[in-house]
C-alpha cells in the first residue's frame, strides 16, 4: 500500500450530504471482477450527460477546468453511506483521490478508504463548509495542503487548521501497512483460542 | 473509548459482576487479542456473495494466503443472478457470468461450502444464513454486504464489511474492531393492523436522520420488538445500516429459540441444550448501561413511506410531501430530492401515481412479507400500466409461498412471480424497471438511481407495496383493506 505522508493537491468541493456509495460507483459500472478499471463510473449518474453515457456534464464540479487532476475531494456528512462495495474506494483511487474530508463518513466506507491507503479526515461541519466555499469561490488555485506526520491541514489562505486522527489508523496510512501481514504476526494465540472456543461453543465449530 | 476501563468497573463496588450488554457479552467470548488500539475479533460466520466472493478469495490466493476455517465460511450467489424461469450462469448483466463462474470456482478452490445457482437452498444471503441456521445468538457474523446487520435478529454481532475486510477475515479468522458505542432504541406500545416492522425503521430514520446511528451497535429493545415475530425482527435490524449503524442486534428469548431450533445447520440433542443453556445468559442484563438511549412509541404509528431520495425523507402514507421545514433536511437537499422525485411539497402522498411494484429483497423477501401481501392482493387486480415482480427472498420461501398457493394469488392479481436473488433492489446494468418510473418497493434504498436511472423509488412495506399496486398510486393499505 502506498504510504500517505504528506500530499498537495487540487481540492474539489462536493458538499451534499448522505453521498452514498451508489451514487459514487453505480452498481451498472461494476463491469468485471477487477478492483481495476473503474475509474470512468466514478460518479457516473451525475457526472455524464445521459445515463450509460460519457460525454461529460458540464454542471458536475469533477468535470470543470477548475477541479482537473483533484486528488481531495471536500465533502458533506456521512459520505459513503450504503453500500459496502468497496468498489466505492477504488474507483476515487482510481481517479487520483488520496484525501476526502468530510464531517464524518459512513463506518464501512471509513474503513475501505483507510484499507486502500484514502485518507479519510473528519472536520467540524462549519469548517468544511468554510473549506468548500473557498474552493468553490477562491480566486486561487482551489490548492489544499494534507500533512499527516503533523496532522495539519493547510488552506489556501494558508491557515493551518490541526485535525485528529485514530493514531493506528495514522501509522498504518504513514507507513502503507497491509493489515493483514500484521495481524497474521500478532495472531500467534488464535490456535489456542480455536481450542478452548471449541470447547466451550461446540456449536460455532461446523 | 476504554475498553479496560469499561469491562472492569463494577456494580455497587460488591465484587458483583457488572451488568453488561448483549454487546458487551458477545464482545469478551470473542476477544483474541488486544492492543491499545482495536481488538482482534475472532469471527464465527464469514459469508461470500458472487458480486465480490471471487475478488475477495482470488486476492488472497495471489498472494499465497489461505483461507482460515473454512468450514465456517459461505458462499451465496444472489446479487447479479437472473431471477427469471430457467435460469443459468449467463445473466442480463453484462459481464454477470463471470461474477458467478469465478466466485464458483473460487469458493471450490478454497472448499467453502457454496449455494449455487440451481441449489435448493440458493437465496439472498440474509435470507437464507438464519433460514438453515447458520445465523445462531452470540456468533460474530460478517459479509462484504451492509445488510449483514440483518442477522443481529437472532442476538449476534454481525454487521458488513468491504472486500480488503473481508480477505482480513479470511485470512486470519479475525477481524480488527473498537468495541462501537451502543445506542439502544426501545419501541413501545402496541402496532395497530397493517403496521409493522418496517414502518418503525422508517419511523426511527425520520425522526433521527440517515447517519443517526453513525459508527453505532444498536440494540432494539422494548414492548413492541418483543412482540414481533423473528422475519419482523430480521426487517427492523436490516434497515439499520441506512441508519449509518455498525450493527443492530435484538436480545434472544423465546421467540428467537423457537425460530432457531431445529435448522439445517442448528446444534441438536446434547449441544443443543448446551447451546440454549448459553444463550438464555446473553440477553442484555436489565442494569446493562448503553452510551445512549432513544424510546419511540408506536401506539399511533401509521403506515410509512418515502418521498426523497435517502431513507431518512420517510412520512405516514397518509401524510404530504414535507415542507423544507419539516423535512429534517437542509433546503437544499429538500430541493434536489424533490426535483429527482418530481414531487411538490405540500402534496397528499396517495395522489402520487406508480409505474411498478417490487415486492422482495432481504429486507422484506420473507414468507410472511409474502404473505401479507398475499393478503391483499387475494381477489384483486393490479391497476391498469403498473407492472409488478414478486421475488421471493430466498428458493425455500418460494417453495413454500407455492405450497401455500401464493404464487396464483400474486400471479392473478397480475404480478410477476419469479425465482429468488437480489433482483431490482438495485439496478447493474441488465433487467429494469424503466427509465424515470416511479416504483414502490419493499427494498431498503432510495437512493438516486439505485433502481436504475432517474427510478424514482418509494419504499414501503410489502403490504403498502400491494395495496399501491392494485389502486395504481401511494396508498393507505388500511383504507383498501376496509374496502
Amino acid at each position: 500500500m502506498q504510504p500517505f505522508r504528506t500530499l498537495t493537491a487540487i481540492a474539489a468541493p462536493l458538499l451534499r450530504d448522505n453521498i452514498d456509495t451508489d451514487t459514487i460507483i453505480p452498481s451498472r459500472e461494476i463491469k468485471s471482477v477487477s478492483k481495476q478499471g473503474l475509474s470512468n463510473g466514478l460518479f457516473a449518474g451525475w457526472r455524464y450527460r445521459a445515463p450509460g453515457g460519457r460525454e461529460p456534464n458540464p454542471e458536475f464540479v469533477l468535470n470543470q477546468v477548475r477541479y482537473l487532476g483533484a486528488a481531495i475531494l471536500v465533502a458533506g456528512e456521512n459520505f459513503g453511506c450504503g453500500s459496502s462495495r468497496e468498489h466505492a474506494v477504488w474507483a476515487l483511487a482510481a481517479q487520483g483521490f488520496r484525501a476526502i474530508i468530510a464531517p464524518s463518513f459512513a463506518p464501512i466506507f471509513q474503513d475501505n478508504c483507510i484499507n486502500n491507503g484514502v485518507l479519510t479526515l473528519c472536520l467540524p461541519r462549519a469548517t468544511v463548509g468554510a473549506l468548500g466555499q473557498a474552493l468553490l469561490a477562491g480566486m486561487n488555485e482551489p490548492r489544499l495542503t494534507i500533512d499527516l506526520e503533523r496532522q495539519e491541514l493547510i488552506d489556501g489562505a494558508m491557515a493551518v487548521i490541526p485535525f485528529h486522527i485514530d493514531p493506528e489508523v495514522r501509522l498504518r496510512l504513514l507507513k502503507g501497512l497491509d493489515a493483514i501481514d500484521l495481524s497474521l504476526r500478532k495472531l500467534a494465540g488464535l490456535d489456542a483460542f480455536h481450542e478452548r472456543d471449541r470447547e466451550e461453543r461446540p456449536w460455532v465449530y461446523l | 473509548m476504554s475498553e479496560r476501563g469499561q469491562s472492569e468497573r463494577l456494580a455497587g463496588g460488591q465484587g458483583e459482576p457488572r451488568a453488561r450488554s448483549l454487546l458487551e457479552k458477545i464482545w469478551q467470548t470473542h476477544v483474541v487479542a488486544s492492543s491499545s488500539g482495536p481488538a482482534w475479533i475472532a469471527v464465527d460466520r464469514i459469508f461470500l456473495h458472487e458480486r465480490t466472493g471471487a475478488i475477495a478469495l482470488e486476492g488472497l490466493q495471489q498472494r499465497g494466503r489461505r483461507v482460515h476455517g473454512p468450514e465456517r465460511v459461505f458462499c451465496m450467489i444472489d446479487h447479479i443472478v437472473d431471477t427469471l424461469p430457467g435460469r443459468t450462469d449467463d445473466t442480463l448483466v453484462p459481464g454477470g457470468r463471470q461474477f458467478i463462474t469465478r466466485t464458483r470456482a473460487a469458493a471450490h478452490a478454497a472448499g467453502i461450502r457454496l449455494f449455487d445457482v440451481t441449489d435448493r437452498d440458493q437465496g439472498i444471503v440474509h435470507v437464507i444464513s438464519p433460514e438453515l441456521g447458520l445465523a445462531l445468538p452470540g456468533l460474530t457474523i460478517v459479509c462484504p454486504d451492509s445488510h449483514t446487520c440483518t442477522q443481529g435478529a437472532v442476538g449476534a454481532f454481525a454487521w458488513g464489511i468491504g472486500s480488503t475486510e473481508a480477505e482480513h477475515a479470511l485470512a486470519t479468522g479475525t477481524l480488527r474492531l473498537r468495541k462501537p458505542p451502543t445506542l439502544r432504541v426501545r419501541f413501545e406500545g402496541r402496532l395497530g393492523a397493517w403496521v409493522g416492522a418496517k414502518d418503525m425503521s422508517l419511523r426511527l430514520l425520520s425522526l433521527r436522520g440517515a447517519a443517526g446511528g453513525r459508527g453505532k451497535a444498536l440494540e432494539f429493545a422494548g414492548s413492541a420488538v418483543r412482540a414481533l415475530d423473528m422475519e419482523a425482527r430480521f426487517t427492523l435490524c436490516n434497515m439499520a445500516t441506512e441508519f449509518s449503524a455498525v450493527t443492530a442486534m435484538i436480545s434472544p428469548d423465546d421467540t428467537t429459540f423457537n425460530y432457531v431450533e431445529g435448522r439445517d445447520f442448528s446444534p441438536r440433542g446434547a449441544v443443543w441444550d448446551r447451546a440454549l443453556a448459553n444463550w438464555r445468559r446473553l440477553a442484555s442484563d436489565e442494569a446493562a448501561a448503553f452510551d445512549e438511549e432513544v424510546t419511540i412509541d408506536v401506539d399511533d404509528l401509521a403506515p410509512m413511506i418515502t418521498w426523497g431520495t435517502s431513507p431518512q425523507h420517510a412520512v405516514a402514507v397518509t401524510g404530504t410531501v414535507p415542507e423544507v421545514e419539516q423535512s429534517g433536511t437542509t433546503s437544499e437537499a429538500h430541493a434536489r430530492a424533490l426535483q429527482y422525485m418530481d414531487l411538490q411539497p405540500g402534496q397528499s402522498l396517495t395522489s402520487v401515481g406508480i409505474d411498478a411494484a417490487f415486492i422482495g429483497s432481504c429486507t422484506n423477501g420473507r414468507i410472511s412479507d409474502l404473505r401479507s401481501a398475499a393478503r391483499v392482493l387475494a381477489g384483486r387486480k393490479i391497476a391498469a400500466g403498473v407492472r409488478a415482480l414478486c421475488v421471493p427472498g430466498s428458493s425455500r420461501v418460494k417453495r413454500e409461498a407455492e405450497a401455500e398457493g401464493l404464487d396464483r394469488i400474486f400471479q392473478a392479481a397480475g404480478f410477476e412471480w419469479r425465482e429468488s436473488g437480489c433482483s431490482l433492489c438495485f439496478y447493474a446494468g441488465g433487467e429494469d424497471l424503466g427509465l424515470g418510473r416511479r416504483v414502490v418497493s419493499s427494498t431498503n434504498r432510495n437512493f438516486e438511481g439505485r433502481q436504475g436511472p432517474g427510478t424514482r423509488t418509494h419504499i414501503a412495506s410489502p403490504a403498502t407495496v400491494a395495496a399501491s399496486a392494485v389502486r395504481g398510486c401511494l396508498t393507505d393499505v388500511r383504507s383498501l383493506a376496509a374496502a
